[in-house]
């Protein structure tokens, strides 16, 4: 601040010398020194931080990033057949114009008097998942998918009193990962067997393993290798007759066409709304949903804010509020539930608004419109001479998995081929699965034309040759 | 013709602006359903997919199949736009005032540049399991702004992955666990220390990690007190997770001492900085003796806190404990980056694939744009400001500043309305809610309030000297009211979107509503039907 000609930030008002001195002077102090008094002496950085060369134009800021960012190949440029927990979906105008309002984009945890339109917003979007999900409390998103399912697998234990979860085995390694770091001080984790055939629940691994002390049953529909699960009344069945709780992890845009999970007897369903509007973003898009009927024991268990609508002073007028505030760890530390912070309020909007635009229709005609080009992919990808797609005989949505074994190739040189061709392949299996050998997890989606599909099932004809 | 420059706000001396909240009194987006309208369409099917598969809902299993349609709102789309640029005018973002009351959030600017390069397609549209080759540019950001936390912090490694502040102090915890598991000490050091003054997430993500939880008061001037951790650290502790400064914006000056008692004990010492703003390039974790800790890139580096997120919680170790960090490391080598996920000894996945990289992107402009120099004036700045802030509100009756009396404080303070509320009867909730009528934030404290009738101011670098004049203005008017008309204060707002709202159905079970179908079940069926009938008639007028 002793320099010569001092740098004028344009983020920073104050960073003009007379304002500072004009502050200090009013202050009564000698310089910012003072404001550190109270910092030892010798835990003071007493040099510059070895940081780059600021851009400070921000002409020559973008010139930089974008120089950066080109090196990136983007989804438009490349035909994307990648899912695996991330999902290319087409994202509605209106849902970027409104998470780009600066007054959604900067707000953050404001009284409802003066962020009411970001109350009634998370509101709305918790109302229109309840009714795709045809339940009656939905929270404020949490961070993602993996996060739901580990609180909802808490909720369970916490709800029950009971320290066991069994989890289908057609989940996600990611998930699996978050799943036993999150409930390790508290649950034990056993996995479920799939039927090789269909890639579904194997119905007998689940009554061997469940018990007395079984607080749930988690399992995915579709699961994470795009299986639709028949039997979730079955498993629902088995669960509750033992005292236990039933999750369903669940992919929401499947919901137009898809029973809810409530209908086959889910007590709590969570999942991601990254395909309700969100861009892939690298991974960045995700924000985890958890949904269960409205009643007390459950709702207390929430770690989440749950919004709720409440009478004002004036009549007619729509008031929202925290429900049971006093529950979470903003009023309670330690002894509220699990914890709450920031997690993806915005995507949350930005979903609700997705769901406004698509309505019932607009659910249903994406859901069978995902079904239609994936099966169509399934049975051309099937006509290639040592292709197996799809590898399980059940009905799919949106991924599947196909076999190379009979090409002689492994999936990472397929893949290779596919990329020359500027297309992503599908998902390499072989770690997360060994059982399924060289296999590879495929995504369709409504992004995708029969030009598009065709051109993937060309370029792996030349792939396997 | 009058000269109205002379009757305005900007007349050099502030003076209390003229606001009105936005009030669309908007209805439910269910109530603006309206039978058959279409938001938008769904892309054809084409004919040959069509003959091909023929009809794909058939192969449903009848069990898995939807009977009923989901009850969603059918709106064109020009009404959904509509409604929700309504409810975003009815919110009060950082961009429209002057964010100083969201003490411990650190609401600053968040520039626009930042915004349009994280939202292009070569962000957008790119696959997290994309070939490496396809994704070198976000590779080489989330490495370069590695680096960047490790010269800010001291630290050894980060992982970018955890999606806030919250889930980085509980993957911090974590990560603790696991150290003391792999010293086979994990059953005996059960007991994490934390301070009343630290974010209340310490505590419950420790807990929720596994740990219980000891929770040290300050001394009798509000510093840290280091005889209480003398006292609680044991064979027990599994180690230190506190705030400095803390939320009182009191830096404790024995942190290298308190570090040393949780080591000697054989703890480890994680440092909550989520707001690290009034410390950038001045002091840092690794001199102070932590082994861990977390920066918010939606606070100090500027990402927009969008709501409540999406948001990052960069957490960084020391090289001891690095093997621990959630898989997969970004690396470079040979003029290639790319993911490392040989981390056999990780606590698992914190979040999905590397975290929420738009933000990281945002953070990482940030960077770029300031500098070391321009960051360490980022300190001094919203420090300055903050004294100066400090120095101001004394003057103003009721209000005080509890503890470390006579000293600077670094990037914000809590304040307390105490004798405000002895004098008038005035709650510090309902100054904030009078505060709303002039169009900021305002907000108390974190539970539980140990400074009584609290209020947590946090001017940031983002303001300038105008600015603060007209936050303390409000504050100094609301005060006059509440001495001279605090029934105006108590009835509070008068000119926001909403009048004060009544909490109770909200906490009643057989009233509370999360969303619009349990609202029409539980409330519509009985008395308040009536009201919504009423309220519909008053819309068709």
């Amino acid at each position: 601040m002793t320099k010569e000609k001092p740098t004028v930030y344009p983020y920073i008002p104050n960073s003009v010398s007379a304002a500072k001195n004009q502050m200090l002077k009013e202050i009564g102090a000698n310089g910012v020194e003072d404001f550190f008094e109270d910092i030892p002496e010798k835990l003071r950085l007493k040099r510059n931080m070895n940081l780059p060369r600021p851009l400070l134009s921000e002409y020559s800021l973008r010139r930089y990033m974008e120089g950066v960012l080109s090196r990136n190949k983007t989804c438009h440029e490349y035909l994307n057949f990648l899912g695996a927990g991330c999902w290319q979906h087409y994202v509605p105008a209106v849902c970027d114009e409104v998470n780009q309002r600066g007054e959604f984009l900067t707000a953050y945890a404001g009284e409802p008097y003066d962020d009411h339109g970001r109350f009634q917003a998370l509101f709305e979007y918790a109302s229109m998942m309840g009714e795709l999900l045809d339940m009656d409390v939905v929270n404020v998103p949490t961070y993602d998918w993996l996060q739901a399912a580990a609180t909802s697998i808490r909720m369970a234990s916490r709800i029950t009193g009971r320290r066991e979860v069994l989890v289908s085995r057609t989940i996600s390694a990611d998930k699996l990962s978050k799943i036993r770091d999150y409930c390790k001080p508290k649950i034990g984790i056993k996995l479920l067997d799939y039927d090789p055939e269909t890639g579904q629940l194997d119905l007998n691994s689940l009554k061997a393993e469940i018990s007395s002390k079984t607080a749930a049953v988690y399992f995915e529909n579709p699961c994470y290798l795009g299986v639709i699960e028949a039997h979730g009344d079955a498993i629902s069945e088995i669960a509750h007759n033992h005292g236990a709780i039933s999750i369903v992890g669940v992919d929401p845009i499947s919901l137009g066409i898809l029973a809810p999970p409530v209908e086959y007897g889910a007590d709590i369903v969570c999942g991601d709304i990254q395909p309700l509007g969100m861009h892939m973003q690298f991974g960045g898009g995700h924000a985890g949903f958890i949904a269960t009927r409205d009643e007390e024991k459950y709702v207390m268990e929430y770690p989440s804010r749950l919004f709720g609508i409440a009478p004002t002073s004036v009549e007619g007028e729509y008031g929202f509020g925290d429900v049971a505030y006093k529950r979470t760890s903003f009023a309670l530390r330690e002894e509220g539930k699990e914890f709450v912070g920031t997690a993806t309020a915005l995507w949350g909007i930005t979903a609700g608004v997705y769901l406004a635009l698509m309505g019932p229709q607009g659910m249903r005609e994406i859901g069978e419109g995902i079904m239609q080009r994936s099966c169509y992919a399934m049975l051309q990808m099937s006509e290639i001479k040592g292709i197996k797609s799809p590898v399980f005989k059940s009905t799919h949505f949106k991924e599947f998995v196909v076999n190379f074994d009979g090409t002689g190739k492994t999936v990472a040189e397929i893949s290779e081929s596919l990329l020359r061709h500027k297309i992503f392949g599908g998902k390499d299996l072989t770690k997360e699965f060994p059982e399924l050998r060289n296999s590879g997890l495929f995504c369709v989606t409504e992004v995708h034309t029969k030009n598009d599909i065709d051109g993937l099932v060309d370029a792996l004809k030349e792939a396997v040759e | 013709m009058e000269d109205i420059t002379k009757k305005r706000y900007t007349d050099e001396k502030p003076r209390l602006r003229r606001f009105h909240q936005a009030r669309w009194d908007e209805p439910i987006i269910f109530e603006l359903s309206n039978e058959g309208e279409r938001g938008i369409l769904i892309p054809e099917v084409e004919d040959g997919v069509n003959d091909k598969v023929g009809d794909v809902v058939s192969t449903i299993p009848e069990s898995m199949l939807r009977k009923r349609p989901p009850k969603l709102p059918e709106l064109s789309q020009s009404r959904v736009l509509r409604h929700y640029v309504r409810l975003s005018q009815e919110t009060l973002g950082t961009d429209l005032n002057i964010d100083v009351g969201q003490g411990t959030c650190t609401m600053k600017y968040s520039p626009k540049i930042n915004e349009q390069l994280a939202r292009m397609p070569q962000i957008a549209e790119i696959h997290p399991l994309q070939d490496e080759e396809t994704v070198q540019g976000i590779l080489e950001i989330l490495y370069k702004f590695e680096q960047i936390l490790k010269e800010i912090s001291g630290m050894d490694r980060f992982s970018l992955q955890p999606g806030g502040g919250s889930q980085a102090i509980y993957t911090n915890a974590s990560i603790m666990r696991a150290y003391h598991e792999a010293r086979g000490e994990a059953d005996q050091r059960d007991e994490i220390i934390t301070t009343v003054f630290s974010h209340p997430s310490n505590a419950a993500c420790a807990k929720t990690a596994g740990f219980k939880i000891a929770t040290l008061y300050p001394d009798e001037d509000g510093y840290p007190d280091l005889e209480a951790l003398k006292a609680a650290v044991s064979e027990r502790t599994a180690g230190l997770m506190i705030t400095n400064p803390e939320d009182t914006g009191i830096f404790n000056p024995k942190i290298k001492e308190f570090t040393e008692v949780v080591h000697n004990a054989g703890g480890l010492n994680s440092y909550d900085q989520a707001n690290a703003n009034g410390i950038l390039g001045i002091t840092r974790a690794r001199e102070a003796g932590f082994d861990l800790c977390h920066f918010n890139l939606h606070k100090t580096f500027s990402a927009p806190h969008g709501c409540g997120g999406p948001a990052v919680g960069a957490i960084g170790v020391t090289k001891e404990l690095a093997k621990f960090l959630p898989a997969p490391a970004i690396e470079f080598d040979d003029g290639e980056y790319y993911l490392n996920y040989n981390r056999p000894e990780s606590i698992g996945k914190v979040r999905s694939f590397y975290g929420v990289v738009p933000v990281v992107v945002k953070a990482y402009a940030w960077v770029m744009n300031l500098g070391a120099e321009g960051l360490k004036e980022v300190a001094e700045v919203a420090v300055l400001n903050n004294n100066y802030l400090l120095n101001k509100l004394l003057e103003i009756p009721g209000l005080g500043a509890p503890f470390a009396k006579g000293k600077r404080r670094i990037e914000q303070v809590r304040y307390s309305w105490k004798k405000l509320k002895e004098d008038t009867g005035v709650h510090s909730e309902e100054i904030g809610r009078r505060t709303a009528d002039f169009g900021v934030h305002y907000w108390t404290s974190h539970h539980p309030w140990i400074v009584p009738q609290p209020c947590t101011l946090e001017p940031t670098e983002s303001y300038s000297k105008a600015d603060l004049d007209e936050y303390i203005e409000i504050l100094r008017h609301v005060s006059s009211e509440a001495y001279t008309n605090p029934k105006l204060v108590k009835t509070a707002p008068h000119n926001s979107t909403i009048h004060k709202i009544d909490h109770a159905p909200l906490d009643d079970p057989s009233q509370w509503a999360m969303t619009w179908r349990t609202y029409r079940k539980k409330v519509c069926r009985t008395s308040a039907h009536d009201n919504v009938s009423a309220r519909l008639q008053r819309l068709e007028r």
